[in-house]
């Protein structure tokens, strides 16, 4: 053992590409999973969650403007820079989650993974999705998905890697901007996910992480009139029937969470991105 | 309110009605419920025909329990007799409705243009037609649904709960009775209280093809049947076309349960003229985009925004246009224009028109009496309308066009997607790589350039933003009612 003192690390929130602390100042405390203390977490706020959401509109021109292809060339490169921090997620998964480190390291080599499949989807998505109408009548009559917009991820409990990514991964492929509540009480590979994006070259905005609560902030992303979807993987039971009373007040795109958190190494198929993909049918005129 | 002098008929038309004879109105209508017409135990309502305010017939109405015995009509129809049917034969029925629904063709226009007011030239030439191809085009994909790219082994989600509105009744229930009946679900499904009596002509059509009983329930009533329908336990899938308020409500209504949903609500469209339209085609367009059906479409081009060289020329060339439209019988070939469905629907429009006028747009109408009974509003353009104004905003769901202008394509776009809704828009150049530019920008569903308001079964209809959510028509309309891989 080196008698050297440890540099700790405040963890903050990933806002618009910055690393702030809780406008409200609140952190809380990190435990792992055999509740040893590990770390303070900002304790993101109502006014939080309100930022994020403008940083996340902000950045949605520059983020569904990009190629298809360029976006899958940024996603891959997120998972380059989590492949060089792999060691370290995985201690943060091993201690939130009470894994071995061996499982642990499995689960970040599963997240890494997804998320290169899903960078793989984005210039895909307009083949397998869209189509060629054939209206009947002097028109070139197409049809193609195009992103919702912003999209609120309520990330799930338990898996605090493969979960995230897993519901994270998706909402990008398709070109929406996230607004991203973290798993609670598990929270710290979330934070080194943050890290990862602000190294890698996806732009500022187009994910925000809070730590937190999904229960407190929540309902003010569910009821916020500039996010157009809401993703309740991390909330249950009544909170998440709840949050979709309150989506419905603007139409809001609701993926319902099951029951029970689902096994996430499962292949999600395209069950995650369709919902927050809009089909746009455009009629072009034919003629001389 | 400022009237240009009425310019002399270009042409006099002498009336040219349909005859109605072909149409035998019944007195009473009741439910068709498991495959047979019954009385329903709400209170019965009368539809009007909304031209002349005569009563056309007397309609029982769908209680709790009426709706409740419909559900599990679908149910059992779907576990016994749908859901194991081979999908060619699902198809083999639906093509077998399609038929019919020609045959009878004039006799299903008679009657929506008598319940509903629309001018028989367009419920003959549109309404009937493409509900027709609507089941045409669905019966096809009833033994291809594997091909669909839903995953390997797509599966019906059971009983559909569906409710529709006034402006296309026989329309609409092509919409969602062909793919829900495609995918292997059976239906109960309620029609507007206004128009009823189409749907309760197709359950006739349902009886000629032998379609098994309890694949197809109508239940007829008001928002209380409609809101049964929505919340019974047993049914699994709920689409809904109509207001955005009810539309959220029904949102409310299935949060928390395992039922799926897809909601067509309101639009607001924009529809963009550029100063190198080809201008007469574009005043035509805006003429259908907005007066087609009285402008009782969710998709209506009702806000126009025009490049601002061009407005002057636009505005009086549209006002020339709309001063030879024909306003009066709806059974009469000659009409554009018909009657407003409802007397309620007529004073919605009523307040916003003062609305705007108190808000200081000014309106326009051509000259002209309008019958003396019936509801009728005559085609109406605001000019000086400014984006705050309610005229440019809220949905009127009637013959009201607002225009505003634009200097520049990125303050069009901003324009016209300073909403809510995002149901459609349209666009008007004659550059091909503009067309695609704007359209690629505009946040709605469907966008139609140089040309507007057409519909086609190939093609998915559906909204962004508060328009709603899902997929009518085309590949894409059928995740609404299957489960599969993808879903």
């Amino acid at each position: 053992m080196s008698d050297r003192l440890a540099v700790r690390k405040t963890y903050k929130l990933y806002l618009g590409g910055a690393f702030p602390r809780s406008e409200s100042g609140r952190t809380y405390e990190v435990t792992d999973a055999k509740g040893h203390f590990l770390a303070n977490a900002a304790r993101a706020s109502r006014k939080d969650a309100r930022d994020a959401v403008v940083a996340a509109r902000g950045a949605v021109a520059t983020w569904s403007g990009a190629t298809a292809y360029n976006r899958g060339q940024v996603l891959y490169r997120v998972a380059e820079v989590m492949e060089g921090r792999a060691a370290q997620i995985a201690e943060e998964v091993a201690a939130g989650e009470g894994l071995s480190a061996t499982r642990a390291r499995a689960a970040v080599d599963a997240a890494i993974d997804r998320w290169v499949w899903y960078a793989g989807w984005t210039d895909k998505l307009a083949a397998v999705l869209g189509s060629s109408n054939p209206v009947a009548g002097p028109y070139f009559g197409f049809s193609l998905p195009e992103p919702t917009g912003v999209v609120a991820v309520l990330a799930p409990q338990r898996s605090s890697l493969l979960g995230l990514v897993s519901v994270l991964g998706p909402v990008l492929a398709g070109g929406n901007t996230a607004v991203v509540v973290t798993s609670k009480e598990r929270p710290l590979p979330a934070v080194t996910l943050g890290e990862v994006l602000a190294t890698s070259d996806v732009p500022g905005g187009v994910v925000n992480l809070l730590t937190g609560d999904a229960a407190e902030i929540g309902p003010w992303l569910a009821e916020h009139a500039d996010v157009d979807g809401i993703d309740l993987a991390g909330a249950s039971g009544p909170l998440a029937m709840e949050l979709e009373r309150s989506a419905a007040g603007t139409v809001k795109r609701v993926l319902r969470a099951p029951a029970e958190e689902p096994d996430w190494t499962a292949d999600p198929g395209l069950a995650r991105m369709t919902p927050f993909l809009e089909t746009k049918s455009v009629w072009h005129p034919m003629g001389w | 309110m400022t009237a240009i002098p009425a310019r002399p008929a270009l042409f006099e038309y002498a009336p040219a009605a349909e005859s109605r004879s072909i149409v035998a109105l019944r007195p009473r209508y009741g439910l068709f419920v498991d495959g047979e017409f019954t009385e329903g135990t709400g209170t019965p309502l009368k539809t009007l025909n909304p031209a002349t305010e005569e009563v056309l017939a007397e309609v029982s109405t769908g209680s709790d329990a009426d709706v409740d015995r419909a559900v599990r009509a679908a149910r059992r129809a779907f576990t016994r007799v749908w859901g194991p049917m081979r999908p060619a034969d699902r198809g083999k029925y639906l093509f077998r409705i399609a038929r019919l629904l020609q045959e009878r063709a004039r006799e299903f226009a008679v009657l929506e243009t008598l319940d509903n007011g629309k001018p028989i030239r367009e419920s003959r030439d549109v309404d009937v037609p493409l509900a027709a191809a609507h089941f045409f085009y669905h019966a096809g994909w009833a033994d291809k649904l594997v091909h669909a790219g839903l995953g390997p082994a797509p599966r019906p989600l059971g009983v559909a709960g569906q409710v529709i509105p006034w402006n296309f009744p026989l329309l609409m229930l092509a919409w969602k009775i062909a793919p829900a009946l495609a995918t292997g679900n059976t239906v109960v499904l309620k029609p507007a209280e206004t128009t009823p009596l189409t749907a309760l002509l197709f359950a006739e059509v349902c009886q000629q093809a032998d379609l098994p009983p309890g694949v197809v329930n109508i239940v007829t009533g008001a928002g209380d049947t409609g809101r049964a329908v929505v919340a019974h336990p047993d049914v699994d899938k709920v689409a809904f076309t109509g207001s955005t308020e009810v539309g959220q409500s029904i949102a409310r209504a299935v949060a928390g349960t395992h039922k799926r949903l897809t909601l067509e609500l309101g639009g607001k469209a924009a529809n963009i003229v550029f100063d190198d339209a080809p201008i007469d085609q574009a005043v035509e367009g805006i003429v259908r985009g907005i007066f087609f059906n009285q402008g009782h479409v969710c998709c209506a081009g009702s806000r126009l925004l025009v490049q601002e060289s061009v407005h002057d020329e636009v505005v009086a060339s549209l006002q020339r246009r709309i001063g030879t439209l024909r306003v009066g019988d709806p059974l009469d070939k000659n009409t554009d224009l018909g009657a407003v469905n409802s007397h309620s629907q007529l004073a919605r429009i009523r307040e916003l028109v003062a609305v705007g006028e108190a808000e200081g747009a000014t309106c326009w109408q051509p000259e002209g009496e309008l019958p003396g009974r019936g509801y009728w509003f005559k085609p109406t353009v605001f000019t000086d309308v400014s984006p705050a104004h309610r005229i440019a905003r809220d949905e009127v769901f009637g013959p009201v066009l607002s225009v505003l202008t634009f200097r520049t394509p990125d303050e069009a776009v901003a324009k016209a997607n300073n909403t809510t809704y995002g149901l459609s828009a349209g666009v008007w150049s004659e550059k091909g790589s503009r067309i695609l530019s704007i359209t690629s920008k505009l946040r709605a569903g469907v966008v139609w350039a140089n040309t507007f308001n057409e519909l086609d079964p190939t093609s998915p209809f559906g909204g962004y933003k508060q328009s709603g959510y899902g997929r009518e028509g085309g590949r894409q309309g059928l995740a609404a009612y299957l489960q599969g891989d993808n879903q």
